[in-house]
């Protein structure tokens, strides 16, 4: 959806962090992206390249670790695996569903020198 | 965009592009210190950061608010750093798992590590949103930021809503679109202000670019601020700008299923607002079927049924803001 922006907050936070914890590059990155966040994460590859340009991140590699979606069925009383925001629970078919896991944007874990 | 780290898209009216875009990378990521500086704590001890607690920051960060609130800007042409507020109250937020490692780091000597962070890409948005939230709550204002896909009629809507309330409120207007100012020149023919915020190739507005307009704005203590957002039905859902509420648009010449197409928009809204009902006698249009699919997405949500040409289900509107304006406003007096 907005993967410019998010991508952009991401290479923010690495020069934050660049400086904070006295790195100069970054050779790789793990981004934790759900399943159910709305992030194409193609998209997001792409626009990393980009954003990350004459940073201490350009050229970095760019790892994204989905998480599954999921979600609390108040009906079934457990927790579900989701395949769509807001979609249906796969036991009971019916709607009420809260999501628990999936929508999760992160960056998590860096390589640097 | 700022082809270094690609940021600045953005313009606000009333401030220089000069000022908006330009910043120099001479210096590398210097920028970043203008930001830090502007907080009034010295950050230069960052670079080192391993040698002090995270306790600090936050407390620092804390200090900053109280004194200063949202108001380091004005004195600081730092305008120009769009992105660039760098770790002012992130700190508390950083999980320092690499901080041993960082420990053994020798400056000038490059060395490979892992460093985890556990950051929260919209953490970022979200600790520009709580500034705003600060104005907006020292000054008694209720915002509220207008979403809906394009032409479902948001400027119509707060054209008429100003006019009829702008005996009883002080009202403002942020607008938000890829380009032209088109939309703040109907706003300001009510006499409201308005402010244009153009986002260029940006889908949404974000916090950062409210915290600027809200610098030139400077809406009044008790006032109304609406904040019509680019016409999206998708991307604004996902970025808190520090409204009291969203506020989505539907009108009745979209699908009905629209709530359940774009489910995150009407989930992230407390208030849905079903516009042009005027046409509803020549469309087929099924209302309780509409609001069926968005209750489903957000059992929370409440609805209206409008028109904006007609003046329909307006007065419902107009109590529902009257009630959260007299809260924003009694909050004030209270904490004063």
């Amino acid at each position: 959806m907005h993967e410019m922006s998010l991508t952009e907050s991401v290479v923010e936070i690495l020069c934050e962090e660049g400086r904070k914890q006295g790195f100069s590059r970054v050779k790789t990155v793990w981004l934790e992206i759900g399943e159910l966040s709305g992030v194409e994460p193609r998209a997001m590859e792409f626009c990393f390249d980009a954003a990350s340009r004459g940073t201490l991140a350009e050229g970095a590699k760019l790892e994204i670790v989905r998480s599954p979606g999921q979600g609390w069925c108040l009906d079934c009383g457990k927790t579900v695996p989701l395949s769509e925001r807001f979609g249906a629970c796969p036991e009971c078919g019916q709607y009420h569903v809260q999501m628990s896991g999936g929508d999760e944007m992160r960056v998590k874990e860096l390589e640097v020198e | 965009m700022c082809t270094v780290c690609g940021c600045g898209t953005a313009v606000v009216e009333g401030q220089k592009p000069a000022e908006s875009k330009a910043h120099s990378h001479d210096y590398g990521h210097g920028d970043h210190d203008h930001g830090d500086g502007d907080h009034g704590h010295g950050h230069g001890d960052h670079s080192h950061g391993h040698d002090h607690s995270h306790g600090d920051h936050s407390h620092a960060h804390d200090h900053e608010h109280k004194h200063h609130g949202h108001h380091h800007d004005h004195d600081h042409d730092h305008g120009d750093h769009d992105h660039h507020h760098h770790a002012h109250g992130e700190a508390s937020e950083t999980l320092d798992y690499g901080a041993g490692l960082a420990g053994v780091h020798v400056p000038g000597l490059s060395q490979e590590r892992i460093v985890q962070i556990e950051r929260d890409i919209l953490s970022k948005n979200r600790s520009y949103a709580d500034e705003n939230r600060d104005v907006f709550a020292q000054k008694g204002v209720l915002a509220l930021n207008f979403v809906s896909s394009p032409g479902s009629g948001k400027t119509s809507l707060l054209v008429r809503v100003i006019n009829d309330l702008k005996d009883r409120f002080a009202i403002s207007v942020i607008e938000g679109d890829q380009q032209t100012s088109n939309d703040a020149e109907r706003i300001r023919a009510t006499g409201a202000r308005a402010i244009q915020v153009n986002t260029g190739k940006g889908c949404h507005l974000d916090a950062h670019m409210v915290g600027r307009a809200l610098e030139t704005l400077e809406p009044k203590n008790n006032s109304l601020l609406f904040i019509e957002n680019v016409g999206n039905l998708v991307c604004p859902a996902a970025f808190d700008l520090g409204e009291a509420h969203k506020v989505v648009l539907l009108s009745t010449t979209e699908g009905e299923d629209k709530p359940a197409k774009y489910p995150d928009m009407f989930a992230a809204a407390d208030l849905m607002l079903l516009n042009k009902s005027d046409l509803l006698p020549h469309l087929d249009f099924d209302v309780g079927a509409c609001l069926g699919h968005a209750l489903r997405v957000n059992p929370n949500l409440q609805t209206l049924v409008v028109s904006a040409k007609t003046g329909e289900g307006l007065v419902a509107f107009y109590a529902w803001i009257e009630a959260r304006a007299a809260r924003a406003q009694a909050s004030v007096k209270k904490a004063g």
